[in-house]
């Protein structure tokens, strides 16, 4: 019998192989994330908001909007034809389908990260430079915990009746903290402050994943059908 | 019997391939199946019929480890279904219902692949195309499943479901949505799988469908077996007659 | 009656029946005790404890928003534990509790975010301020709305059950990070300083005020969630009742 680590990769290389036949759940994600970045601009008067206080605010609250609708997916592949049972008949650790589920949501989050990163400088003329490593570090430590949330919530808001309109409502509040802390550290970092500064936002994403990876993997079997 | 698909030879008094004590399920306030028990062993097919709402599918998810009975256990070669998550149980189960459990944008075979490496299977691109082929649809193999027609989804998902070998397989109205051509395939399949030495729950509405590969024959109401025949003791259209005096009547 | 109906009814239910008696009133005498108990303390609040000389009349709602605030944590450190319990003994009757006191708890928290507003107003002449402690009542009030919501929208009992002890417990794991996050957030933005009522200074009479208006807002609390998880209880025999 396959090992968790292996039965997780192979689900997350099963869901990733689907998402790039389809393309319309990252296509779309991408497009909304670049709209709201670009929408965001002019909510503001840039005259009297300068773009750099602006960027990590819009940076981290577009990438966790974008996020949703990869997470929203993420399950409903597997209550489109039920193919979740045939997941739940094999005989593999529940906690490796949580973890492929998360591995796969993951690679969606950082493309889209890997856009709208480069996007936001770009628009919002920021001085990226050296703060590319650090900046890397701060957006995989917020990728792993809305990751961690999401993807437990998404298997719990797919059985519900409201599917589409829980998973924000339940998960919103679980990323207030990823959003501050990602923003934070981001607003230090862009202000050319040094690192130091930007260190308790860090230490809190870091606590922030451990904690949820470890509580989402352990409670995700009770969400199963049982 | 051991995993491998070695078949021990009939004459050795058998653990039943699937076996139900005092099985239960509530749903709340509601109380789905009640107090069912059966054995089936290997070789035997155990058609299971009754009206909708009787708690046929309750019953055949409870078997296959879906659902927790509420009381009562379920066996599997006698694995418990539920102890240490019921893993080695679960490797001997096939799964198929008139949902295909296919991923509609992979393929055929990614779909069926996948399944066999879910099973750890040494050679899953072998086995895949071994169960591919005998349900015959080798030749759409790189389709995408959406592609593909209602039948042909219905035997690839068999396919999916058989990949393994598995001991026991549940049918949950496999029947359903299947043209006449797909409907002579899947009885043929059934039938090579019990010959082959698996036992077979199959729920279903229509009572010549299962009659004809079934052994024993269960009703089902109200969350009980109500009456429990083997097949040659019947007389299918008296069966079926009175089949429909408790569908009319439930 | 047959022998065979007694035998449909789930057991916890019929416990809680043999418990509290077939037609006990929902409101019972705690809760009457409960609202005499709010009424007096109020009253004395209002008659008999000195007015704050800064803050004047504006002052009194602190003795409903502090005791709601502690009531409302109470209730959710019950609906934490409860979701506990439930996913590990499959207790039907924690799960109740959660629920009896996620709803409640949201019944508070709604309290102090109403008069937080109009207590501060006169005070710091803003109705809203991101006060470490308000902004920390405002996500309580999100994450148990939404476990409300989530309770609503699951249909199966047992999943219902699973679903929300799961949520109970994650929102429990979140309350220390919102918090921590929030009081970074402020340390590191300097705020537009508000005056603080100081708490420490409060005068003796005040504090007797405040002890006593506690004590009914906690005897409060416990009548509402016994009143909430009994109209459960009854929500289910009739749901039993619907369903034979």
């Amino acid at each position: 019998m396959p090992s968790t680590l292996a039965t997780a990769l192979l689900i997350a290389r099963k869901d990733l192989a689907i998402e790039f036949r389809t393309r319309t759940a990252f296509f779309s994600a991408i497009v909304f994330a670049l709209l709201g970045i670009v929408i965001f601009f002019f909510a503001w008067d840039s005259t009297a908001v300068a773009a750099i206080d602006l960027a990590p605010g819009v940076l981290w609250v577009i990438f966790t909007f974008s996020g949703l609708l990869g997470l929203q997916r993420s399950f409903g592949v597997e209550t489109a034809d039920r193919a979740m049972d045939a997941l739940l008949v094999a005989p593999i650790p529940r906690e490796a389908i949580y973890l492929g589920k998360a591995l796969a949501n993951f690679a969606f989050v950082a493309g889209i990260q890997l856009v709208t990163i480069p996007a936001v400088a770009i628009f919002y003329n920021l001085p990226m430079g050296d703060a590319i490593p650090v900046l890397a570090a701060i957006a995989t430590l917020a990728a792993i915990g809305l990751v961690a949330v999401g993807t437990l919530f998404s298997a719990m808001a797919v059985n519900t009746r409201l599917a589409e309109l829980l998973l924000p409502m339940l998960s919103l509040p679980f990323f207030v903290p990823i959003v501050m802390g990602a923003s934070g550290s981001t607003a230090r970092l862009m202000a050319g402050r040094p690192i130091a500064e930007a260190l308790p936002w860090l230490r809190i994403l870091g606590a922030y994943d451990v904690v949820f990876i470890v509580a989402c993997a352990l409670l995700f079997p009770f969400t199963l059908d049982e | 019997m051991s995993a491998d698909g070695s078949v021990i030879p009939p004459q050795v008094p058998l653990t039943p391939a699937l076996e139900a004590s005092a099985l239960t399920r509530a749903f709340g306030a509601r109380r789905a199946v009640h107090d069912v028990s059966l054995a089936l062993q290997a070789g035997q097919c155990l058609a299971l019929f009754g009206p909708n709402g009787a708690g046929k599918t309750t019953l055949l998810r409870m078997l296959a480890g879906l659902l927790k009975p509420t009381g009562g256990s379920a066996r599997i070669h006698g694995r418990d279904l539920r102890a240490e998550g019921g893993n080695s149980a679960r490797s001997l189960v096939g799964l198929i219902s008139h949902q295909s459990m296919l991923y509609s944008a992979l393929s055929a075979r990614e779909n069926v692949e996948f399944a066999a490496k879910l099973h750890g299977l040494p050679d899953p691109h072998g086995a895949a195309e071994r169960s591919l082929a005998s349900m015959r649809v080798l030749d759409r193999a790189d389709a995408p499943v959406r592609s593909l027609s209602r039948g042909l989804q219905q035997r690839v998902s068999i396919a999916r479901a058989t990949v393994h070998q598995p001991r026991v397989v549940l049918l949950d109205e496999p029947y359903t949505g299947l043209d006449e051509a797909g409907a002579v395939a899947l009885t043929s399949q059934l039938q090579s799988l019990r010959a082959s030495g698996a036992a077979l729950v199959l729920v279903t509405h229509n009572v010549a469908e299962g009659l004809a590969i079934a052994t024993h024959a269960a009703m089902m109401i109200a969350g009980r077996i109500a009456r429990l025949d083997a097949r040659d003791t019947l007389d299918a259209d008296a069966y079926h007659r009175e089949y429909r005096e408790v569908v009319v009547h439930a | 009656m047959t022998e065979n109906d007694e035998l449909q009814i789930p057991r916890d239910a019929r416990d809680d029946m043999a418990a509290q008696g077939d037609n006990k009133p929902i409101l019972d005498t705690m809760f009457w005790i409960a609202a005499v108990a709010v009424a007096g303390a109020y009253v004395r609040a209002i008659m008999f404890t000195p007015t704050e000389a800064r803050q004047g009349l504006a002052q009194k709602i602190y003795y409903i928003h502090l005791p709601a605030a502690l009531n409302a944590y109470l209730a959710f450190t019950i609906v934490a534990l409860c979701s506990v319990v439930y996913l590990w003994l499959r207790d039907p009757r924690a799960d109740r509790l959660a629920e009896s006191a996620a709803e409640v708890g949201v019944v508070f928290t709604t309290v102090v975010l109403t008069t937080g507003p109009i207590w501060g107003k006169p005070i710091w002449n803003t109705w809203w301020t991101w006060d470490a402690r308000l902004t920390l009542t405002l996500f309580l009030w999100f994450i148990y709305a939404s476990y409300l919501v989530l309770r609503g929208a699951v249909d199966d009992p047992g999943m219902r059950a699973r679903y929300s002890a799961v949520l109970g417990i994650l929102g429990a794991l979140l309350i220390p990070f919102i918090h921590l996050s929030v009081y970074l957030f402020r340390t590191l933005h300097p705020m537009p300083i508000v005056l603080k009522p100081e708490r420490p200074s409060l005068p003796n009479e005040m504090l007797t005020t405040l002890t006593l208006s506690f004590i009914a807002f906690v005897i409060l609390c416990i009548a509402l969630i016994r009143v909430r998880y009994r109209l459960s209880v009854a929500r289910e025999q009739l749901a039993e009742l619907e369903a034979r």
